[in-house]
């Protein structure tokens, strides 16, 4: 049989419809596309897939499994490696990863593993409810700081080899930046629940309300009894550009935008949150998180959003998937372009006017891409005399975040770099003694799978570390 | 979730609440903060820790009945409970060191500023309090305030009650008659905020303020709660979650504070309407 030479198109919503609703964009292949796909998988034998996973899932295996019907076996073997397969299948960057090393990828388009995993994952959603406790415990108390990804993996991990295992979660629900930060349309939070369920069923114990740093400090968690600790509080504080303007009414940094209406639920009708919808929106940024904000302005009722990005297409960070969702939903990149001025209104006769302070446009000016760095990137420089104004009345900042202080500052001994990221070594171990971290926390902002990666990792250099006890 | 143990009216629209979460109570120093989200369909609000019980593990919080949140919260009773209680958070007010401080407070800031002279007193300082309200209907923690300062003045707005003006007023006159303080700490409005600074300037002497922006996470995530402080010439963003709540009166753009705590003034005021209306139907 010929293979067919292109990856199953995945089945998703009309552009025009799903731009005005928070529904998941893509709807997930059909057991009938799933078998197709599977098919073309060439079990090949130095798979090199595996390699160009984060966490090494035994690819080939589940794919069988796929052709062979077999669902649920898939799904034990996608568990093997990850602990949360319905997120991972629907935002891995899965192109430059498991797919880019695909042997089929060679001469036609590799096989679409992303959409195969998620496939499996939702079907056993959707079949089955089993999550079998483990059946000896072995009495260590782990405590794991932060429920998102690099958290929820560590406590998995660690929780199906009996490990005691406790969450402590700064805010009131957990999936940290799976549920504050990726929105619903990409991630339906029902998918982020269901596998911080799954984790409770496996005995975890998850105690939101909690901020490590100032409810409890690391030492105390020692104290506690705990004997190993994950510190896993993800990226902090968004960054600024530090141009004027940048505290007017209506400019947001892409986290509270996306915390107000993801978190918050400010896009739903009767959630006291509020949060500014309509109007025409400027996202300054090319990464996800921009794409991210950008397209929830338009489910909330922007006439226009603009992307603006100071390089090219070609630089922008973002995933070619969510570029091209975008795009076809309508949103307009302004690329080469840079912010130099956000622009409020001012009613000089009237001080008390509740419109002063508002943002009426965003002064930019046209870049051109000089030489490159040293990292071989090449440098945007401005074009003298090429500013212009857009015309937006909501300007979202997403250029970035540095590393929350909270834990740093309360936790003696603990080292971080220039950054402020926490430095472990490739155990995940940190300059503290039994202290382990990994995520947004060490790397900065990055992505959900290394996060993933390297919460499995420090999962088991402590248990490697608490046998020996 | 969170049990409401005691709740007391101080004025008409200014509520005391004791919160049964132990450990806040256990850590919350004067100048921190909470946050709290009353149900599942609630905003996190911060409000100020007013004051702890660690014995019984309650937390003090006074909030005044201003919109749609602080309504609800308002509507549940002793023996209620609500759905969200984290803390405490931001710095703790730093008063090691301070021989001779000015407390000012405005309003219901005064619930804020009552545990910092309180602090101070206990740590060994000669406390000067000036509190004021609109009106005598309003005052609040009057008691309080005479207890832990050496030194006591009450003004409101239109003279009802204590003296008649701003707070600013006998602050002036102090300092101008000679007084030296080693800080003047003001927690209220951000106008009184403002002239208190304006005020101490010509007399150098230093002014912390409480700055309380508008919040969402409230532990260094979303950057809603950002400032413009000027410093050496320049312009620094700082967070009041994180870096805050506590800032060098000298330092903090206030106009800019003020423009941006009003931010959402219409969504305010409709969802405070529209609150109103479901709690009467109730």
């Amino acid at each position: 049989m010929a293979i067919n030479p292109k990856k199953h198109e995945m089945p998703t919503q009309d552009a025009k419809v799903r731009a005005h609703n928070f529904d998941e964009v893509a709807t997930g292949y059909t057991e009938e596309i799933a078998l197709l796909e599977a098919d073309r998988c060439l079990n090949c034998k130095n798979r090199p897939c595996v390699e160009g996973c984060p966490v090494n899932i035994n690819i080939p295996e589940f794919i069988v499994k796929i052709k062979e019907r077999k669902f649920e076996e898939a799904y034990d073997e996608i568990s093997k490696s990850s602990s949360l397969p319905a997120v991972c299948g629907r935002v891995c960057p899965q192109e430059s990863q498991c797919e880019s090393k695909c042997t089929l990828g060679i001469k036609f388009e590799p096989v679409g593993i992303g959409r195969l995993e998620r496939f499996v994952a939702d079907y056993h959603n959707e079949h089955s409810n089993e999550m079998k406790k483990p059946e000896n415990t072995n009495n260590h108390k782990v405590a794991i700081v932060g429920s998102g990804p690099s958290g929820l993996t560590c406590a998995g991990d660690l929780a199906k080899k009996g490990y005691n295992v406790t969450i402590f979660e700064a805010l009131h629900t957990a999936g940290g930046v799976l549920v504050y930060g990726i929105p619903e349309f990409r991630l339906p939070k029902k998918i982020v629940s269901k596998e911080v369920e799954n984790l409770s069923k496996l005995g975890v114990e998850i105690k939101t309300n909690v901020v490590i740093g100032k409810t409890l400090t690391i030492d105390e968690l020692f104290e506690m009894g705990y004997e190993a600790v994950f510190v896993g509080s993800g990226a902090g504080l968004p960054n600024f550009m530090g141009i004027k303007g940048e505290s007017l009414k209506g400019v947001y940094s892409a986290n509270e935008y996306l915390t107000r209406s993801n978190l918050m639920k400010a896009y739903k009708e009767k959630m006291v949150t509020p949060i500014m919808k309509g109007g025409k929106v400027a996202v300054v940024g090319g990464g996800n998180v921009a794409m991210d904000a950008a397209r929830t302005a338009l489910r909330l009722g922007a006439e226009k959003v603009y992307i603006i990005y100071r390089r090219s297409m070609e630089e922008l960070p973002a995933r070619r998937e969510e570029v091209e969702h975008a795009m076809e939903e309508g949103i307009d990149f302004k690329i080469l372009t840079n912010p130099i001025e956000i622009i409020g209104y001012e009613n000089k006769e009237d001080k008390r006017d509740e419109k002063n302070g508002e943002v009426i446009g965003i002064k930019c000016i046209k870049m051109e891409l000089g030489e490159p760095d040293e990292k071989g990137r090449r440098k945007p420089m401005p074009i003298d005399n090429s500013e212009f104004i857009l015309d937006v009345n909501t300007v979202i900042i997403s250029i970035g975040t540095a590393p929350n202080p909270l834990i740093k500052d309360t936790t003696k001994g603990l080292e971080v770099n220039s950054h402020g990221g926490i430095i472990v070594n490739e155990d995940g171990l940190t300059s503290r003694d039994r202290v382990y971290a990994g995520g947004d926390a060490v790397t900065g902002a990055a992505t959900v799978i290394s996060a993933m990666g390297a919460g499995k990792t420090a999962a088991r250099a402590i248990d490697e570390y608490l046998k020996t006890i | 979730m969170y049990k409401i143990v005691k709740k007391k009216t101080l004025n008409p629209t200014v509520i005391q609440m004791e919160i049964e979460a132990p450990l806040v109570a256990k850590k919350a120093k004067p100048g921190q903060f909470i946050i709290l989200r009353v149900d599942e369909a609630g905003e996190r609000i911060p409000l100020t820790v007013a004051g702890v019980n660690e014995k019984e593990g309650l937390v003090k919080i006074i909030f005044q009945v201003v919109g749609a949140t602080t309504e609800i919260l308002n509507s549940k009773k002793e023996g209620d409970s609500i759905c969200d209680f984290v803390g405490p958070l931001g710095v703790a007010t730093h008063i090691e060191g301070i021989k001779k401080v000015c407390i000012v407070g405005g309003g219901v800031g005064c619930a804020i500023a009552m545990p910092v002279a309180e602090a101070c007193k206990k740590a060994g300082a000669t406390v000067t309090s000036i509190i004021g309200f609109r009106n005598k209907d309003l005052v609040i923690l009057e008691d309080e305030f005479k207890g832990f300062s050496d030194k006591f003045i009450m003004m409101t707005d239109d003279g009802s009650y204590g003296r008649l003006g701003n707070v600013t007023v006998p602050l002036k006159e102090m300092l101008e008659g000679g007084e030296k303080f080693d800080e003047i700490i003001a927690i209220g409005p951000l106008i009184m905020m403002k002239f208190v600074v304006l005020t101490a300037k010509p007399f150098n002497v230093p002014v912390v303020v409480s700055m309380n922006p508008i919040m969402i996470d409230g532990t260094g995530m979303c950057g809603c709660c950002r400032l413009t402080i000027n410093r050496d010439g320049k312009k620094i963003t700082k967070f009041a979650c994180v870096d805050g709540p506590d800032f060098n009166g000298y330092e903090v753009d206030f106009d800019e504070a003020m423009m941006r705590g009003r931010s959402y003034i219409d969504f305010e005021k409709h969802a405070r309407e529209e609150t109103c209306n479901l709690l009467k139907k109730g």
